[in-house]
């Protein structure tokens, strides 16, 4: 692998009791990374360690040149990492206005007031909301709170937004605008997207990698990973027929694998073992 | 929509038994009200004095209390389960301790026998003591309200906010505290409502001097034991507290009230 010039360089060791979370990480610049991984893989955990929420047992984490993280005792606090965490809830500040929500960040760093505010309105505009700017988060809908929350840590110009699984408490029809403004508005940000929908990873992602038990199983094109499916989690992330190798045995010419159910017949020195994944798909 | 629920119906009984004790004594209070001379018992200059004497020591014990409360509650919400629960039973002591034995405990710190003695600072029976006592025992009830309020709303919300670039203190005034409104607002009024009424603690360690220690509830004390003058005096300072209690309790609902419904812009 290619040390990345400028962009993300992450070594990520997160020991806890029930497991290990040990995984390396790069991307570049403007990139924008899809995460995906079964329920308990680490992907929530990996966010948290980049956003400096969790502490790191060992490992180095280096944003666009600047050592954010490491062994020798280096830690940037987050609010000094320039990195934002959006997770399923907005999290909008209850207390203030959409508009003063996004103006938050900017408003943390010394920006004046009014120009902040008209900043937010922009960023209203530019989401599809103008004119809901005086409006609270509980005024909202789900789909618009996530617009604001997107906004609110766009309009900080982070180094390196990270995207905990957005559209997953969103009803379908609401995820497909965020998913468009997403591809609009994350072209320049270094982006690392958690999601558990394949067809996200593929439409919004420049690269997949896949997460299982603390580990990086897979990691590519989005394309190239799924056609791989080197696991039996990638391979059940795409459409079509899987059988699960039970039995296998001798016949002529060949091997017969079954499930129990269905039987197939290989040519002889197909690389299957019991636990082996056949998978049947349309043609890409 | 039945909105009833399910309690079993017959327990309205004893709810409306409860509610009568707490109003009925009350409306007795002002039954025995004599309105003839009222005015002239409230504007006595004893009256005037307790009053203003209760209004400033509420009000300076009420800002000390917030000075050291907020950083205490914090600390208490921010600490591990087991820090937090020592030092809330801390916090929680001078609630359940009768107010006497507080003033007794202030009169050994701060006598001059006490431990702080040798400071010669001379702090029971003044004005200064009657501060002291209330903020003892008016403390608890605004950390232990704030507390529960910071705990309650959790790290996310502060995570954002240091995520979107903010200092420890701007996350404090613009999330922190703020998500943390109704519960500082409720715990600042009993505080000083908890304040203004002290009784057993003020008597001892303050003593009961018109002008620099005779807070309203001392004046009520001595009016209606005192030698039996004046118990329409008694009954007249009582009248006011009621009134004035009602009346704070009142505008804190309004102003509560009043951000939910101007939201609207």
């Amino acid at each position: 692998m290619t040390a990345v010039s400028a962009g993300l360089d992450a070594v990520i060791r997160v020991d806890r009791d029930e497991y290990l979370l040990d995984a390396v990480l790069q991307a570049s610049a403007g990139e924008t990374i899809a995460l995906m991984g079964p329920s308990g893989a680490g992907k929530s955990t990996l966010l948290g360690a980049l956003a400096g929420f969790t502490a790191l047992t060992a490992g180095e984490i280096t944003l666009d040149g600047r050592v954010l993280q490491n062994s020798s005792g280096t830690d940037v606090p987050p609010r000094e990492r320039g990195v934002i965490l959006l997770g399923q809830q907005a999290r909008l500040f209850p207390h203030l206005s959409a508009r003063d929500n996004i103006a938050f960040g900017p408003r943390a760093r010394r920006v004046p007031k009014a120009q902040a505010r008209a900043e937010a309105d922009a960023w209203m505009e530019r989401i599809g909301l103008a004119g809901l700017g005086g409006r609270r988060p509980a005024q909202l809908s789900g789909g618009q709170q996530q617009r604001v929350a997107l906004a609110r840590a766009l309009a900080t110009h982070p180094r390196m937004l990270l995207l905990d699984e957005p559209l997953a408490s969103l009803d379908p029809s609401t995820a497909d605008g965020i998913r468009a403004l997403l591809r609009d508005e994350l072209s320049d940000t270094t982006t690392i997207m958690a999601t558990h929908d394949a067809d996200d990873a593929t439409s919004l992602a420049d690269r997949l990698i896949v997460l299982e038990a603390g580990r990086v199983t897979a990691e590519g094109t989005p394309h190239e990973v799924l056609r791989e499916a080197g696991t039996p989690f990638i391979a059940s992330l795409v459409p079509g027929w899987q059988m699960r190798v039970e039995n296998i045995s001798p016949d002529a010419d060949g091997i017969r694998v079954s499930d129990g159910t269905s039987e197939l017949r290989l040519p002889l020195g197909a690389p299957v073992v019991p636990g082996s994944i056949v998978t049947v798909r349309p043609p890409s | 929509m039945i909105r009833r629920g399910y309690a079993p119906r017959v327990l309205a009984i004893p709810a409306l038994v409860a509610v009568a004790f707490l109003v009925l004594p009350l409306a007795a209070l002002v039954g025995r009200v004599q309105w003839g001379t009222l005015w002239a018992d409230i504007t006595s200059p004893e009256a005037l004095s307790a009053l203003r004497l209760s209004v400033i020591t509420g009000l300076l014990a009420t800002v000390i209390c917030l000075l050291i409360g907020i950083p205490l509650a914090l600390l208490i919400a921010r600490s591990s389960r087991r820090t937090a629960s020592l030092l809330r039973a801390v916090v929680t002591v001078p609630l359940v301790l009768p107010p006497m034995v507080g003033g007794l405990s202030l009169l050994f710190l701060f006598g001059r026998s006490g431990w702080l003695g040798w400071t010669g600072w001379q702090i029971p029976f003044t004005t200064v003591a009657v501060v002291l006592a209330q903020v003892f025992v008016a403390l608890p009830f605004l950390v232990l309200a704030l507390e529960g309020a910071i705990r309650t709303s959790g790290l996310d919300y502060e995570r954002t906010a240091a995520g979107l670039g903010a200092g420890n203190w701007t996350i404090l005034w613009r999330v922190t505290l703020p998500l943390a409104g109704p519960g500082l607002l409720s715990g600042t009024v009993l505080c000083f409502a908890r304040a203004a009424g002290e009784f057993g603690a003020t008597a001892l360690f303050a003593g009961n001097a018109p002008g620099t220690t005779q807070t309203m509830p001392l004046a009520i004390y001595t009016a209606f034991n005192g030698a039996g003058v004046s118990q329409g005096a008694a009954i007249a300072l009582s009248l006011m507290l009621l009134v004035t209690s009602v009346s704070v309790l009142l505008l804190v609902r309004g102003w509560r009230a009043a951000p939910v419904a101007g939201a609207e812009r």
